[in-house]
């Protein structure tokens, strides 16, 4: 059925059924922020629990649950789902295009990550969330008693297969949906690593979803792959899970790459240096980021020569990533430097993610390994990593593409305070915990002993997450009292690219006329040698738009019915889950719906013409 | 209200003589490379089901005939021969690429010799 005109809709109903990309791109990042905030209250107690030596804070159980739940929270629910909120959001706006190329697919996706999220953290009230670390090795997590674990397969399977979904959609998007003259090598950086992401993405999660396929067989239906008794071999859950993690790692840290190339140029005002440098490496880091996963294992006993070979190949990555942090340096080498708190963000990046590269490079040779493995040492690296490149991408890009997003300029002196905050909070909890780790303090313990130096280190970790803390309310109620900025909310920052083309709030055709490419930097160059404003591709006629669509709640809802269902062993609700996942897809086949069209009159009228 | 917006509409009309053309040599090649595949995979079973022919060469063979089957399914049956599929191929390939690097020094790692 195509209608002329959408049909008049509840605003809960919009948005549970929206297929907009711009609308899942800013339910990405509202659930994303609250998965945040969870982890970093977990974070939180464990650093209370480790600010004394035998504290009692929390008992160890609750300690290693909490651990648990912290990691696989961060990663999965809340550094990932932000970072997808962004590539929605700004993605197709760079392009030129007026959706993905799959918008129900993509409203899938979404839905997907937002139950496995939710099914993970209901363990909290069922006896007892996974407590087997982020990486749940066998045996330990085999034989974890209860369900916590059970629990942890099924709501990673269920949110992974929704980051698939939505990996492919961008791929599909980014090849096929570019506006007229948006080459791929005038594709912005942002959506070039978006790009390259969705490739990891593609080729890395499979090996998660057979190692949580693998471990759910052994612990729900008596298989034995894990199990050395039986002929099992448990050396093979850590190959599959790396083989997935650490492309899982570039997974997060090339978006932010891409912010950062976006925001330095923007407030240096000086085109990206090393454009096509810059594209290649990003390309190489992808593929050696396959090429490395053993540099999580040297310590297993794979054998000198292959400890040496995987050695190597992680050092090769830091040839890439330099050319990156130069070209970074190159762009800023005379610019006209403008501190916003996004750019301060990216320029804070620089020497913090730099410190992590090089904890990195130590952690990868093989023979010093034995010493730094399974100790603070690492945490301090992912973390100086995660949060100075991650985090503090996932702010820049709050800061930078807040108007754009959401209608109204954040606040920038309570951003500049928050900025500090948490700059300072996150050096002084992560850069003690190299020497905590060189002391020989274990990762993953839930508590210390007195009298081994290791009072002082921990209790000023702890006051740098507490700031962390404070500052994070901060940027809370800069969020919320910044709504009144509402003017100069189009092109606040003079942007070079596409999506500063468009009016804020953006109008959900994007573009009532698909824009002509002409340069990099599209908008830039329109600016400088043209009118300011982009040429148009067509004439204006009526827009195609998609229906909403509730199915991919249902969808979403079915596989987590079906996931209880294999929890508790109780197979009829596994097969009513599955039922109302397939009876939904079924519909969505057999029903046909051509979407509607929006009216040329309507789009003058939003472009401010009669 | 323009129907040439709507990706997912009905098409209308017939095809021009050149499309008919070539619709119609894209059917026989469908039909000769169905025919070739049936080929193969009879090969394939007789190579087995004899007992003139050793393992030793029967297995590998075999695979061999799987290969060029997988490869065949994709770019006559999935089309990835057609024009722009430059992504496509570029994407499988890369994977398969990777994959089979994966899968062999997964192999290499697991087996009971430590290098
Ligand atoms: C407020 C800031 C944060 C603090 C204070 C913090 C603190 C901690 C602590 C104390 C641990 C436990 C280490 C151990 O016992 O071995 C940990 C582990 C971990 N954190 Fe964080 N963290 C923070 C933010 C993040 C973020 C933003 C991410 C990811 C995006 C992250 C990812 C992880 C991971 C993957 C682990 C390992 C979990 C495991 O071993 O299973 N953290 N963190
Ligand atoms: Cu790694």
């Amino acid at each position: 059925m195509s209608n002329a005109k959408a049909q008049p809709k509840s605003v809960l109903w919009d948005w549970l059924t929206t297929v907009d990309h711009k609308k899942i791109g800013i339910m990405y990042m509202v659930a994303g922020l609250f998965f945040f905030a969870l982890g970093g209250l977990e974070a939180i107690l464990m650093r209370i629990q480790l600010m004394f030596p035998e504290f009692s804070f929390l008992g160890y159980q609750t300690y290693n649950e909490v651990l648990t739940m912290h990691g696989t929270t961060m990663i999965f629910l809340a550094a990932m789902p932000l970072l997808f909120g962004f590539m929605n959001f700004i993605v197709p706006l760079q392009i030129g295009a007026r959706d993905v190329a799959f918008p129900f697919l993509n409203s899938l996706g979404f839905w997907l990550f937002l139950f496995g999220g939710l099914l993970l953290n209901v363990s909290w009230f069922t006896g007892g969330a996974p407590d087997a670390a982020w990486t749940a090795y066998v045996p330990l997590s085999s034989d974890s008693p209860g369900h916590g674990v059970d629990y942890y397969v099924l709501g990673l399977q269920v949110s992974g297969a929704g980051t698939l979904i939505g990996g492919i959609n961008f791929l599909v998007t980014i090849i096929n949906m570019r506006a007229p003259g948006m080459s791929m090598m005038r594709m912005p950086l942002f959506t070039w690593s978006t790009f390259v992401t969705s490739m990891l993405i593609l080729f890395a999660f499979p090996a998660l979803t057979i190692g949580l396929l693998l471990l759910m067989l052994d612990r729900i239906f008596g298989g034995a792959f894990f199990d050395v008794a039986a002929g099992g071999n448990v050396v093979i859950w850590q190959h599959l899970f790396w083989i997935f993690g650490h492309p899982e790692v570039y997974i997060l840290i090339l978006p932010a790459f891409g912010m950062f190339s976006e925001i330095i140029a923007t407030f240096a005002k000086k085109r990206l240096f090393g454009y096509s440098a810059m594209v290649f490496a990003t390309l190489i880091i992808g593929f050696l980021g396959f090429m490395v996963w053993a540099h999580h294992m040297f310590t297993v006993g794979m054998g000198p020569v292959a400890n040496a070979i995987f050695a190597v190949a992680t050092m090769a990555i830091a040839v890439p990533t330099g050319i990156k942090i130069f070209n970074w340096l190159l762009t800023l080498w005379g610019g006209r430097i403008k501190f916003t708190v996004a750019n301060l963000f990216a320029l804070a990046f620089i020497p913090s993610f730099t410190m992590g590269g090089v904890t990195g490079v130590m952690l990868a040779t093989s023979a010093a390994n034995y010493q730094f493995h399974d100790t603070y040492f690492v945490v301090a690296h992912f973390h100086y990593v995660i949060i100075g490149g991650v985090v503090f991408g996932i702010f820049a890009g709050m800061f930078y593409w807040w108007p754009k997003m959401f209608g109204y300029r954040l606040d920038e002196t309570l951003g500049k305070i928050f900025f500090w905050l948490f700059l300072i909070g996150f050096h002084l909890t992560f850069f003690v915990q190299h020497f905590l780790g060189l002391m020989g303090m274990p990762r993953r313990v839930a508590s210390f002993l007195d009298g081994q130096g290791l009072n002082e280190m921990n209790l000023i970790s702890t006051i740098g997450a507490f700031m962390m803390g404070v500052a994070f309310i901060i940027l809370v109620i800069t969020l919320i009292v910044s709504r009144k900025n509402t003017d100069n909310v189009d092109d606040p920052w003079d942007g070079r690219t596409l999506e500063w083309a468009t009016p804020s709030p953006v109008p959900e055709y994007n573009f009532a006329q698909t824009p002509l490419v002409r340069e990099l930097d599209a908008l830039w160059h329109e600016k400088y040698e043209g009118d300011g404003k982009m040429k148009a591709a067509e004439p204006l006629d009526d827009i195609h738009m998609p229906n909403g669509s509730i199915l991919p709640i249902f969808i979403s809802l079915g596989l987590t019915v079906a996931s209880f269902g294999l929890i508790y062993s109780t197979h009829v609700i596994t097969v009513i889950g599955l039922l109302i996942t397939f009876g939904a897809m079924f519909v969505r086949s057999i029903k046909e719906d051509h979407g509607y069209h929006i009216p040329v009159s309507e789009i003058k009228r939003g472009k401010g013409e009669r | 209200m323009s129907t040439h917006l709507d990706p997912s509409a009905p098409l209308q009309g017939s095809a021009s003589k050149a499309t008919e053309r070539k619709l119609k040599q894209e059917a026989r090649t469908q039909v000769v490379s169905y025919v070739f595949m049936i080929f193969i995979t009879s090969t394939a079973f007789l190579t087995i089901a004899t007992d003139i022919i050793p393992s030793s060469f029967g297995i590998p063979f075999i695979l061999l005939l799987a290969g060029v089957q997988v490869v065949m399914q994709l770019y006559f049956f999935m089309h990835m021969k057609d024009k722009g599929t430059g992504w496509v191929n570029a994407m499988i390939w890369s994977g398969m690429f990777v994959a089979a690097i994966t899968v062999a020094t997964l192999m290499l790692l697991l087996g009971i010799n430590k290098y």
